[in-house]
Parts: structure tokens; C-alpha cells; sequence
């Protein structure tokens, strides 16, 4: 029989997942505390999270002469009413003074001949950001009251009367279940990819817009830890370089290019300018036989395209080799653009937990961050900063309480679920049951194949198959602590496909096109100027609304 | 979308095992494998983090790849990449992490 060894590790602040806004909190903690901080990283600081790759540009900044109500105003309009005002501010007021904290760190930001940084477009700055994950990693590791533990996967969440006090997680090499006891937790786990089938569906299906290795985690424990999560409606579907699946708005930020539909007209006026309305326009072009759709770069300067091979080898490495090796290039034909699967991810729509303006989820002592906090869009990376600083503080004014450990039979218990998986046989594969889940969630809760539609019908059926799935998920074998860690990501995932289905039933209206297209409620419904919440109570998801709050007040659980 | 490792080239120094996102990268009888390269994302960080060239990055035929491969060489802040196409020729572009993208 294979046997998990059981360590025990106590710290102060416990951080779950070392991407942007966890190392970004860690570093807040550094600078005013010398009490313990542990990072529990799944993969590798240096490079986890979505900034891998690293980022080309810095899309969360307050230009000189504008304010940050401006930034909470073009967050609301894009998210059609439905944001957090009270986290848009305090988000917005909290983003530039990380950018000038990531320069002393080392980051290369462009300045314009006054020193001031230099602008691209109205809320971005221009950056080299190949290598902003080992720049806030090497920060990291200069502070010597944080320990960062990587390739240690937490799985679930500890709560004891209403107040989060560890976490539980597994080593990814060896057979270790680690119980981490914490007086004060920070969830920045970022969001979920994977829910949906992809656009690429065979070798390269992981060549997707989000890291595939961001499953939802934090939503996942968070539910099935009882917290409230809000927004989980509003999907986030990514317009990108067929293919390769990198960023355009390089290509129409940087180069000016437009979206021309295969007749070579310009359509990203004619279905409106938020970020859902510019993937819809591209849908609708394609149903009514004007696709593929394109965005212009036919025609640019030898330089400008050489700007443009530099940038993408900064950020998505696969674009510039596409170019290179087809020969092809940005100068010579236009790049296909194309909608990806749906994401739940909180930095770039509202979906996440449900917090209050400090970023404390309605559990005591959790604080969560970044993707995987709900309410307030439009984050990108230095909106992420922003609110792991903000929940680091929260955090720190939060503990105070006594460490509790856990008796050794509730560990056991958790020790003796993990070894059902690793001793058990099973004829079913982990990536054929991964294969089913996405199918459901594309053909029945509104995938690429669906044009991103779904109504009441095919959201049943899809609840109805996605519980089967979740059944069977609990009957997987794992040979070894990877095929673990992919079981688990695998459960996350079927129950974060649980909630979303739950939360786009009940927003009976459509208020984003693709993000969130009921055809059974086609139109824009006033009613609905709500939240959408959930919580899981007794095993059933209990979905109910709340009004919509402010900036300006201050919202308490 | 997916990485190769020429293994004359790789000294197994391991470099590369951490800083996959993904976890993929194991060391075994001193070479690097990836576990399973479907599952790579295609965000070259072991390709940058490869002392010695021996990771390449190729787009999959799936998604129109013509076998080219990617490498880079890293300079104090300058990266060389360099793409070997089919055909054996070489292109090779250099960035600089203190230079900021134009776009």
C-alpha cells in the first residue's frame, strides 16, 4: 500500500500560490512585519502563475491628468454595471505606486523624454515585463522571514468555526501530505482554465490563452469551504492570434490595426468597444459568412513589424515563430483573430470570491487577491499588486489569534481520502474524464462550438452530466503524486463547472454578449442590475442576488 | 505547441525543472525529458533558462508548424533567439530586458 508521510508546518501568514498577487502580498508583509510568511507554490515561483511568458505592456495605470475614478468609470462600463465600486477605487488608488516599487525591483519601464513613463493608449504604460516573475521572485527571496515552498499543491482550504486557520497540500515529487497551520490565510490562486474545450483540441491543446496549470483552486476550496463567490456569470472569453493564441492588443494598440471581416471591412465600431462587444462583433461576423476576421497589420513598416517580433518574443514567444518560420510576416498578411473558450478569471471580469473592501471572503482570516477575487475587473498585473498589498494589510490587522492544531484523527481523516486515490484501481483515465467535462461545458453551457450560447435546456442537461462526471471523478486512481495533482485539478475544475452553471442560470437576462448569452432571455434586463451570488450550503449551491454597491462606501460582511 | 530536448546537447544540470510552470520537466539518467508534451503551455521559460541551447520550442502541425525551432542564448540582459527553420536556415533577433517593448 502507498502511504502518505504526514509533516506539520506552523506559520504565520499563509499565501496559496506565488503568481502576481501573492508574491505582491508576500513583499507588503516583508516590509511590515518580522512574523512568519510561507508561500505554497503548486509550481515554481520563477515562472508560475500567468506571467510566464511575461507581459508585454502594463494595462492598469493612472496617466498624468486622469484619476482613479476615471479607471473605476471605464472598469463599469466595460463590465455593463456590474463591479464593486468600492474595490475598483481602492484598487485603482493603489496602482501606481507598484509600478515604481517594481522599477526599483528592476523592471525596465519606457520613459518619455521628461522622465515621465511613457503612454500606450489611455490606461497603459510600456514595459519590458519578459522576466516580472523572476524580478518579484528574486525579491522574495531576499526577505528572510518568508519561506517559499514550491511544487506543493494546497488542495483544500481548513475551517474552524467560521475562521480559516491552514491549509492542506501534498508535495508534487514525494509522497508527503503537508498540514500547514496559519493565523491568517491569503488566497491568490489565480483563476480557471481548462473548464471548456479549447480552441486547439489535439497536441496543442494547451496552447491556450490562460496557463492550463491555473485550474481554479481558489474557487474551488473557497466553495467547498462554504465562502460566498459572486459573478461566476461572467465568463471571460479572450479575442487572439489563431493558432498561436497570443495577445492582438498588441497588434491594435501597438500598430493601430483593425478588425477587418474577410471582405475587408471594418467592423469593431459597428457592435460597440467594450471587451465583450469586440469578441461578439467577431462572432457575429463569422455566423453571418463574413469570416475569418482579421486584424490589419497588411502593409506596416519593416520597423514597426520588427517592434512587433521583439514584443511578441517578450510576452508569447509562439507568435514570432509562427511569423519566422512561415515567413509570413505582420508586414505581409494580416493576422486571423479568433475567440477562445471561456475562463473564470477575476482580473479581467468580475467573478471570484465575494470580499469585503479590505479583501476578506466572507470566511474569517481568508483574504483573497488578484484573479481569484471577485467584484473588480480590469485588474491585469498591476491590479493584482494592488490588491495583494491591500489584502496583505488587511491581514496583518487581522492577526492576532493563537495557531490551532489539529488533532491528529483530523488529519488522518484527510490522510486516508488521499490514499483511496493513490491505492485504488480504476479503468477510467484522468485526461479521458477531462476530455468529457469540457465537451458538456462546450456543447451545453455555451462553448466556441455553441458561439458561446447556452439556455435553460442545455444548462440542465449540463448540471445533469457535470454531477455524473463529479461522481466519477471520486473513483480515479493515481499512480504516483502527479497523477494526484491532476486528479485534484480535475475535482477543482468539476466543481468550479458546478457553480458557473449555477450562476448563468441565474442571471435569466444577457447582458454581456458571449460572456454570458442566455437565448432564452436575448435582451438586457433592468431587474438585473445585481449581484449574482452563491454559496455552497449542505452540498447544494444556494444562488441569491445583492444590490450593487458603490465607491465611496465601505462594504462589511 | 511544445518543446524538444536534444539530449547530446543537454548536461542535465536541471535548470530547466523549475522553472516550468507546469511541473513537466523531470531529470533521469542525467538528460531532461518533459512528461508528456501535450501538456506544455508553449511559454518558453526552460527554453530561456537553458545554459547550453539544448531546449527548443516548435509549434505542433496541428497548428500549422513547420518545424522550426526556437532557442535562445541569454547575455547578461541581452537574449539571442534564434529559429532554425526547416529549410536550415538561421534567423536570429536580440532583446534586451532593460529595453522596454516599443508597443
Amino acid at each position: 500500500m502507498k502511504t502518505l508521510e504526514i509533516q506539520r508546518i506552523t506559520t504565520d501568514f499563509l499565501i496559496i500560490g506565488g503568481g502576481t498577487a501573492g508574491c505582491y502580498a508576500a513583499l507588503t508583509l516583508g516590509e511590515h512585519t518580522g512574523a512568519k510568511i510561507l508561500i505554497a507554490e503548486k509550481a515554481d515561483i520563477r515562472r508560475s502563475g500567468c506571467l510566464a511568458a511575461g507581459v508585454n505592456a502594463i494595462n492598469a495605470y493612472i496617466l498624468p491628468g486622469r484619476k482613479a475614478q476615471d479607471y473605476v468609470d471605464y472598469a463599469r462600463k466595460d463590465a455593463e454595471g456590474i463591479v464593486r465600486g468600492d474595490l475598483l477605487l481602492t484598487m485603482a488608488e493603489g496602482l501606481n505606486k507598484t509600478i515604481v516599487k517594481l522599477e526599483q525591483l528592476g523592471l525596465s519601464v519606457l520613459k518619455d523624454e521628461h522622465g515621465n513613463y511613457a503612454a500606450r493608449g489611455n490606461r497603459n504604460i510600456k514595459i519590458n515585463g519578459e522576466n516580472i516573475k523572476p524580478i518579484l521572485a528574486g525579491a522574495v527571496s531576499r526577505l528572510p522571514q518568508i519561506t517559499v515552498m514550491n511544487r506543493l499543491n494546497v488542495f483544500e482550504i481548513i475551517v474552524e468555526r467560521g475562521r480559516a486557520i491552514g491549509a492542506y497540500a501534498f508535495s508534487i515529487d514525494e509522497p508527503i501530505l503537508q498540514v500547514i497551520s496559519a493565523k491568517a490565510v491569503i488566497c491568490t490562486t489565480g483563476g480557471a482554465a481548462g473548464l471548456y474545450r479549447p480552441n486547439n483540441t489535439g497536441f496543442s491543446r494547451h496552447k491556450m490563452w490562460y496557463p492550463p496549470f491555473n485550474t481554479g483552486a481558489g474557487y474551488a476550496m473557497g466553495i467547498l469551504a462554504g465562502a460566498e463567490m459572486t459573478t461566476l456569470e461572467m465568463r471571460f472569453i479572450a479575442l487572439r492570434c489563431k493558432d498561436t493564441i497570443a495577445p492582438t492588443g498588441t497588434l491594435a494598440q501597438g500598430v493601430g490595426a483593425k478588425q477587418i471581416n474577410v471582405q475587408g471591412e471594418v467592423y469593431e465600431q459597428k457592435y460597440g468597444i467594450t471587451t465583450s462587444q469586440r469578441l461578439h462583433g467577431t462572432v457575429i461576423e463569422n455566423l453571418e459568412g463574413r469570416g475569418p476576421c482579421y486584424l490589419q497589420t497588411a502593409g506596416i513598416s519593416k520597423e514597426q513589424e520588427e517592434d512587433l517580433q521583439k514584443a511578441y518574443l517578450n510576452m508569447a514567444p509562439s507568435q514570432t515563430l509562427k511569423w519566422l518560420e512561415s515567413g509570413k510576416t505582420a508586414s505581409m498578411e494580416n493576422v486571423e483573430i479568433e475567440g477562445t473558450e471561456p475562463y473564470i478569471v477575476g482580473g479581467h471580469t468580475a467573478s471570484g470570491f465575494w470580499v469585503d473592501t479590505s479583501r476578506e471572503t466572507t470566511i474569517r482570516g481568508l483574504f483573497a487577491a488578484g484573479d481569484v477575487a471577485g467584484g473588480c475587473p480590469q485588474k491585469y498585473v498591476t491590479g493584482a499588486f494592488a490588491e495583494g498589498e491591500i489584502a496583505a494589510k488587511a491581514a496583518l490587522k487581522y492577526i492576532d489569534s493563537q495557531v490551532v492544531i489539529l488533532s491528529d484523527a483530523q488529519v488522518k481523516r484527510v490522510q486516508n481520502r488521499l490514499h483511496v486515490f493513490l491505492n485504488s484501481e480504476s479503468q477510467i483515465s484522468i485526461d479521458s474524464l477531462e476530455d468529457e467535462m469540457q465537451e458538456v461545458m462546450d456543447r451545453y453551457a455555451g462553448g466556441i462550438s455553441r458561439h458561446y450560447r447556452y439556455d435553460e435546456d442545455s444548462l440542465a442537461a449540463a448540471d445533469e452530466k457535470i454531477k455524473e462526471l463529479s461522481v466519477k471523478a471520486e473513483n480515479l486512481s493515481a499512480k504516483n503524486m502527479r497523477e494526484l495533482l491532476y486528479i485534484f485539478e480535475l475535482r477543482e475544475r468539476l466543481v468550479l463547472c458546478r457553480s458557473v452553471i449555477a450562476h448563468l442560470a441565474a442571471r435569466k437576462e444577457t447582458r454581456w454578449h458571449s460572456f454570458a448569452e442566455h437565448t432564452d432571455y436575448p435582451e438586457r434586463r433592468e431587474d438585473y442590475e445585481i449581484y449574482i451570488n452563491s454559496r455552497l450550503t449542505d452540498g447544494r449551491i444556494k444562488v441569491f442576488t445583492r444590490r450593487l454597491i458603490k465607491e465611496g462606501s465601505v462594504y462589511e460582511h | 505547441m511544445s518543446i524538444k530536448i536534444t539530449l547530446e546537447k543537454c548536461i542535465g544540470c536541471g535548470s530547466c525543472v523549475s522553472v516550468c510552470p507546469g511541473s513537466l520537466i523531470e531529470v533521469s539518467g542525467g538528460k531532461a525529458a518533459i512528461y508528456d508534451p501535450k501538456r506544455c503551455w508553449g511559454c518558453a521559460s526552460c527554453v530561456k533558462e537553458c545554459p547550453v541551447q539544448a531546449i527548443a520550442l516548435y509549434l505542433g502541425e496541428d497548428i500549422g508548424g513547420l518545424g522550426g525551432k526556437l532557442t535562445v542564448r541569454q547575455e547578461n540582459t541581452l537574449l539571442y533567439w534564434t529559429v532554425l527553420l526547416p529549410s536550415g536556415e538561421i534567423k536570429t533577433i536580440i532583446t534586451d530586458r532593460q529595453k522596454s517593448n516599443q508597443y
